[in-house]
């Protein structure tokens, strides 16, 4: 087999939550650090400081995340708290990524009601949403790390990639037709070279 | 602004909002041109400007993005309970507001992704959630730069954005290549902001 993240020498250097309270904290922090949405930070924490995965076990995550209806980053975390410890463990990852974060957003929507008109509140807003929308596409970049050891090899991941932001940045199609059709394509293709290399796996291991 | 609603009334949005869960592939920032037909245009519960400051303030707040939703349940409950100087019933309607949206949004989606992916982690040996996995990976990549992209590209006059952009750029150099904590380029970006530079 191919030496991927995925192997077991990888997972040796992994490590777990210890408790519910653990991933209710874990999830509380990653919240409150991630300003204009938090998968950069979820991205940073659970695979360079803690390493609960790997970054190619993240992708599988996220693409799973993404692909299900609901906030990507609420289905990760329960997901991720599922996964270790049950129907509990994803309620403590959820109540950790909300409860505090609601708690701060309600005060500053009270706050920012009575400064709403200011130019300087608004600029401020127009500053940090700029500096989000790097973070956003700053953590895409660092994701594409991930993409060589595709089975499908590069050439094929950078053309889907490729072709998704042309069809959604660009052309501004419907997500739901971008996902349908250039992901069952991916899918079928991903499919295909699986059971190629399932098979020549085989034929290899006979002679 | 003072809007009247009943206990029926908070049950439809929450029943409006578990609707569009389910239809939220991508994250619920996608049906927000419905939320605002339903909440601006149909009911009148929330005007145009509290609608786009919800989603402002939840950008410029940590968290998850979804807190929006919970901003603009907060806000047709102050409206419903007479505004925030009303004291005490305006708080619970808000809270009640919050319930509503909150939970409406993510308990469809919520139960469908936990049953679901424990099924495809149990059954993650199948070569069919391996093929997804692999095949989903770049195009999930380029979602997470596309969004980037348009949050940049809603900015598009050059003359007086392209400040804008070069914050953003600098930032997506910043956090790609470097360990600098986050919370220092958002720091910088609110001074630069605030002071009518970018």
């Amino acid at each position: 087999m191919k030496e991927t993240p995925n192997s077991t020498s990888a997972h040796s250097e992994l490590t777990r939550p210890q408790s519910k309270t653990e991933l209710f904290t874990t999830f509380s922090k990653m919240a409150l650090k991630g300003f204009g949405g938090v998968l950069a930070v979820v991205q940073l924490d659970l695979v360079d400081r803690k390493r609960w995965m790997t970054q190619t076990q993240f992708v599988e995550e996220w693409s799973v995340a993404q692909i299900m209806p609901g906030p990507n980053v609420v289905n990760l975390c329960l997901m991720i708290g599922g996964r270790y410890f049950g129907i509990q463990g994803a309620m403590a990852a959820l109540a950790g990524l909300i409860c505090i974060p609601l708690v701060l957003v309600l005060a500053l929507a009270i706050l920012f009601g009575g400064v709403s008109d200011s130019p300087y509140a608004q600029g401020a807003l127009r500053g940090m949403g700029a500096v989000a929308a790097g973070l956003i596409t700053a953590t895409g970049l660092k994701l594409t790390h991930a993409l060589p050891h595709n089975a499908m090899g590069l050439g094929a991941c950078v053309l889907f990639a490729v072709l998704t932001f042309v069809g959604v940045g660009l052309l501004r199609l419907p997500l739901a037709w971008v996902l349908l059709g250039l992901g069952s394509l991916a899918c079928g293709f991903a499919y295909y070279k699986l059971a190629r290399a399932t098979l020549s796996e085989k034929t290899g291991s006979q002679t | 602004m003072t809007v009247e609603m009943t206990a029926q009334d908070f049950w439809n949005l929450f029943q409006q909002f578990a609707s569009l869960s389910l239809l939220g592939v991508g994250g619920s920032i996608t049906s927000v041109p419905e939320m605002q037909r339903y909440l601006v245009d149909e009911t009148h519960w929330l005007t145009d400007l509290q609608f786009t400051s919800s989603i402002a303030i939840a950008q410029a707040s940590p968290g998850p993005n979804i807190l929006f939703v919970a901003l603009m349940g907060w806000n047709v409950g102050l409206n419903a309970g007479g505004g925030l100087a009303s004291g005490t019933s305006a708080w619970t309607l808000g809270l009640l507001g919050v319930l509503a949206t909150l939970v409406g949004i993510m308990l469809p989606s919520s139960l469908l992704t936990y049953n679901a992916t424990r099924w495809a982690h149990r059954n993650r040996d199948m070569q069919a959630v391996k093929a997804f996995k692999t095949g989903m990976a770049p195009i999930v990549i380029a979602l997470l730069i596309c969004t980037g992209w348009l949050l940049t590209a809603a900015h598009h006059q050059a003359a007086r954005d392209w400040p804008l952009w070069v914050l953003t750029a600098g930032a997506t150099l910043l956090v790609w290549r470097t360990k600098l904590h986050m919370l220092w380029m958002l720091g910088a970006g609110a001074l630069l902001g605030g002071l009518g530079i970018v």
